[in-house]
């Protein structure tokens, strides 16, 4: 029995001792602005609120019940103490607009957080506002404007993106007031050169490269990318996705990207929450540094810290959020940081590694089709289905699905689109090699049940607690809120 | 090693299973002049979390907390202990976007009750799953309300009142900016300190259709004529968005009831709904619509449907809006949602229900009014715009520079408010707006005003002791 929170509501029930009991006089406003008819929120008891979500809550997988190799999501186990640490009262309670000196425990922590993630990337600067991997790839393409800008070089229209990127990376562009240009890549998973060579020119303003890219493998010849597109007078952006499977061993910097966003709730652990929060850092070479966005936090003359603001910054691309982005996210991202420290960070990338290619070379040995077996894996790997989709008629959903049925999280699927019935898998490294085995057995035991019973594939999940939804019904008939007994739509604006 | 399992004999083994030497070999394929042999010295080496918690405990607990009349967009509200202790548990707390709908039920039919809830509140017909926060809430909703407007005039603009939030408006740019939208100030009334009749009434006359910016209270706690705005502004093709306040919508006509046909967007900020101030984040942002208008809308939006049993179930849905399917044509680059922080908002609407957030919007008012009365009652403090009614913020005005009060005020452990100065107020006057929520009592409210008392006569007295070094 599970029902919406609606469906336990009863006139006059409430959860009691949890508002004020007085009903205070409004008698100064004026009636025409008063709400006529209160909302219709549910009317429910304490433990009716904390049964029925503490049940919903059962209803999902998460990575502490859950393998969940969901690739370039790194979803990695997310210290319990991060978050005790975050969740402190001080630290809870500060408001953002207090003056700073009541904030220094926290700005002590952003700053120390900058340095590190600057020398993790061997940036210029780090600035930890963004509160998404998306708004730090919208406020890098808005660097790139400015910077052109600046320069009085206004033709540089089009970002490059190649065809396997974060279907992010366009938006953004787009977002960021760019046309966008995709660039092909070759058979061995590489960005193709000569495409590229063609495609870079007058009006290119930057390209955005994921590296290791959505492919699994390490973009090889990012020395060469990056001469010809700086050569062209672009701007080179790192998408940090997939920062996991370099760190501590390879820096953005190095490479000569111009921007960069890390996922702070990827590498740097912070929980996925359902979808959010999220948080970024944002991290430039020397000469976009006035372009930052603000605020950032520094050094204070008298040895404290103190915010940076829009003052004194007139080429900043400005704010992007209301205060100082999420920032308990990033109290979080630190306690990781510190946790792990400099050798721990370079232990993240190794063992992510260990086990992505353990995984690939034990599911190549299963009989799996690798989609680039010639390569090192990254952090991830990705296998194509199109041998099982063709002999038995069931797709890389349907192995995903049936992968509930064992316990395990699916890893992404049809994503990167240019690989046919792919599966991309992250297993992380804070799995164990049981858990790698576990998997690459129920993924043989599900080809096993293809081949002689599709159907048990094809139907699955059956031991979640829905099965397969009808998506397409819910696209044609939105159904996208419960409403009040006797209200029908007609009634609503 | 924190957090990775495996064991020396497991390494060995995984290896030796690759065919490869050692843990380096992993990583040859990258350039190996691109290669470090280690961090820099100046990443600390890790440390145990006993030793964290030391040095966590001590920064969280540097300063005594100050008693706060602050509002500005971030509300000191009650938060009941059960909301945190659910949204916490790991099933929530470290599961993903639910792309696997099957095994992701519980997020699932939580975001759609959410939806239900923010719909309900704001009188409108369909929610999202939440945007990052009020500020990009706001400039979502101006992109959004273009593009639908962009359907009859080639280039909208939009009119945003300089009573709205200064960082909300900074945040409005920066989106709004790279698509070259331009954005016109809407200036308030320097003695009412609402939106300027005059101004708005000739533009709204001789402008090209673009979009209307209402806030309801507007930055100064002040209420709107919404439903005339909308009204006229609609009379003449422009797109209506109301920047709310969730409290105050359990007082207020909510936006979908402003005019006869109800704003065509409502965004806001969902922080007093049960989230921690916690420095500025993370909130949430969140939009509701018309149904018409829904698939211009930005962000992850929940439906329900049926599975193959005829069960129902929610899923993820009208995904061709987004970017992972839409690519560079998608109505935003929006990924995320703030899940846990809509996680909380639903059990805090649950919690307090429609009598309980009523009960909290008028204590506020009440406190606030009361906060006022006291404050007033001093010799040379007066509300800036006398008469015009507010929620639960102020703005008071007194003889002495607002800053050199505020400061004073802070050296005795209280923040006084938000400093106005940056507003053009076109009088000799300086000003600073103060807030009060339930959480003020009557004995803090005499404590402001004997403090500011104090200060008022003397002065910036030097600070009382501390126990660390005070940066100002």
């Amino acid at each position: 029995m599970s029902g919406l929170i609606f469906d336990r509501s009863r006139p006059g029930r409430h959860a009691g001792g949890l508002a004020p009991e007085v009903l205070e006089s409004v008698d100064d406003l004026p009636a025409t602005c008063l709400r006529k008819v209160p909302p219709a929120l549910p009317e429910v008891s304490e433990l009716d609120v904390v049964r029925h979500y503490t049940r919903l809550s059962q209803k999902n997988f998460s990575i502490d019940t859950h393998f969940y190799p969901l690739g370039s999501c790194t979803m990695k186990y997310n210290p319990r103490a991060a978050n005790r640490f975050a969740m402190l009262e001080g630290f809870l309670s500060a408001h953002p607009l207090a003056p700073a000196r009541f904030q220094q425990g926290f700005l002590e922590c952003v700053f120390e957080l900058q340095e590190i993630l600057r020398a993790v990337t061997g940036m210029s600067a780090v600035v930890l506002s963004p509160m998404a991997g998306a708004q730090g790839e919208f406020a890098g393409i808005a660097m790139i404007r400015r910077y052109h800008a600046s320069r009085g070089d206004p033709g540089r229209t089009e970002i490059l993106v190649p065809d396997a990127a974060h279907g992010t990376n366009p938006a953004s562009a787009i977002m960021g007031g760019f046309r966008v240009r995709e660039v092909p890549t070759g058979p061995d998973g590489d960005v193709d050169l000569d495409a590229l060579q063609k495609a870079v020119g007058p009006a290119t303003a930057g390209i955005m490269l994921t590296n290791p890219s959505t492919l699994g493998v390490f973009e090889r010849r990012i020395v060469e990318i990056a001469s010809l597109v700086h050569g062209a007078g672009g701007l080179l952006y790192y998408d940090g996705a997939n920062l996991n499977a370099i760190l501590g061993r390879a820096r953005p910097g190095d490479m000569r990207f111009d921007i960069l966003h890390l996922n702070l709730h990827k590498t740097f652990s912070t929980p996925h929450g359902g979808g959010g929060p999220g948080a970024a850092a944002l991290g430039v070479s020397a000469r976009l540094e006035p372009f930052l966005p603000t605020p950032f936090a520094a050094r204070d003359p008298a040895g404290g810290f103190c915010w940076i603001g829009a003052e004194g910054r007139p080429e900043s691309i400005g704010r992007l959020s209301a205060f100082m982005g999420n920032a308990g996210v990033l109290l979080r991202a630190y306690a990781y940081a510190r946790l792990l420290g400099r050798g721990g960070l370079r232990r993240v990338s190794t063992f992510a590694a260990l086990n992505a290619n353990y995984l690939a070379r034990r599911l190549e040995a299963a009989g799996f089709e690798l989609a680039f077996p010639e390569r090192r894996a990254s952090h991830e790997c990705i296998v194509t289905l199109r041998r099982e989709a063709r002999e038995y008629g069931v797709t890389a959903m349907d192995f995903a699905k049936r992968l509930l049925d064992y316990g395990l999280h699916a890893p992404t699927t049809y994503f990167p689109m240019l690989i046919p019935e792919c599966l991309l898998i992250e297993p992380t490294e804070t799995e164990s090699k049981e858990t790698l085995d576990a998997f690459v057995e129920a993924m043989s035991r599900i080809r096993a049940e293809a081949a002689t019973d599709p159907e048990r594939v094809r139907g699955a999940p059956w031991t979640t607690p829905v099965r397969r939804l009808d998506d397409v019904r819910a696209a044609r008939e939105p159904d996208l809120r419960w409403r009040p007994p006797g209200v029908g739509s007609a009634a609503e604006t | 090693m924190p957090f990775i399992p495996h064991t020396p004999a497991e390494t060995e083994a995984m290896l030796e299973s690759l065919g490869l030497p050692d843990l380096e070999a992993l990583f040859d394929e990258i350039p190996s002049a691109l290669r470090i042999g280690a961090l820099p010295e100046s990443v600390p080496e890790g440390v145990g979390e006993l030793a964290l918690s030391r040095i966590m405990h001590e920064r969280a607990d540097r300063h005594e907390t100050p008693l706060s009349f602050l509002g500005a967009g971030a509300y000191e509200h009650f938060i009941p202990a059960a909301i945190w202790d659910i949204v916490t548990r790991g099933e929530f707390y470290s599961a993903y976007t639910p792309y696997q709908a099957e095994a992701s039920q519980g997020t699932l039919q939580l975001i759609y009750e959410y939806q239900s809830m923010m719909a309900e509140l704001t009188g409108l017909a369909v929610s999202n799953a939440s945007l990052y926060d009020g500020a990009t809430a706001l400039a979502e909703a101006c992109l959004m309300a273009c593009r639908l407007v962009g359907r009859e005039v080639d280039h909208p603009r939009v009119l945003l009142p300089e009573a709205v939030h200064p960082a909300y408006r900074d945040v409005v740019r920066t989106v709004l900016g790279p698509q070259s939208i331009p954005i016109e100030t809407v200036p308030f009334d320097p003695r009412t300190g609402l939106i300027d009749d005059c101004w708005l009434e000739s533009r709204l006359s001789t402008s090209e259709a673009g979009v209307l910016v209402l806030p309801q209270p507007n930055f100064f706690g002040l209420i709107e004529r919404v439903a005339e705005w909308t009204e006229a502004a609609q009379k003449r093709g422009f797109r209506v968005v109301g920047l709310v306040n969730p409290t105050a919508l359990a007082l207020l006509e909510p936006p979908g009831q402003w005019g006869s046909r109800g704003a065509d967007i409502a965004c806001g900020e969902g922080q007093p709904l049960g989230v921690p101030l916690s420095l500025g984040g993370p909130y949430f942002g969140f939009m509701t619509t018309r149904i018409d208008c829904v698939r211009q809308m930005p962000g992850r939006i929940v439906g329900r449907t049926v599975d193959l049993e005829g069960r129902p179930g929610y899923t993820l849905t009208l995904q061709a809006r987004e970017q992972h399917i839409r690519r560079a044509r998608a109505t935003s680059n929006i990924c995320t949602n703030q899940g846990l922080l809509v996680t909380a908002a639903t059990l805090y609407l649950s919690l307090l229900g429609p009598s309980g957030l009523r009960q909290v919007a008028r204590a506020a008012h009440a406190r606030t009014r009361e906060l006022v009365e006291a404050l007033t009652g001093l010799p040379g403090v007066r509300p800036l715009f006398e008469g015009t009614p507010f929620f639960h913020e102020c703005a008071l005005t007194a003889e002495k520079p607002a800053g050199e009060l505020l400061a004073a005020l802070a050296d005795q452990g209280i923040l006084g408010g938000y400093d106005l100065g940056e507003f053009d107020l076109k009088k000799p006057a300086s000003a600073w707006l103060v807030c009060a929520t339930e959480m003020r009592t009557a004995p803090d409210i005499a404590r402001y005003r004997e403090t500011l008392e104090r200060v008022m006569v003397r002065g910036r007295a030097p600070a009382p002791p501390s126990r660390h070094p005070v940066i100002s």
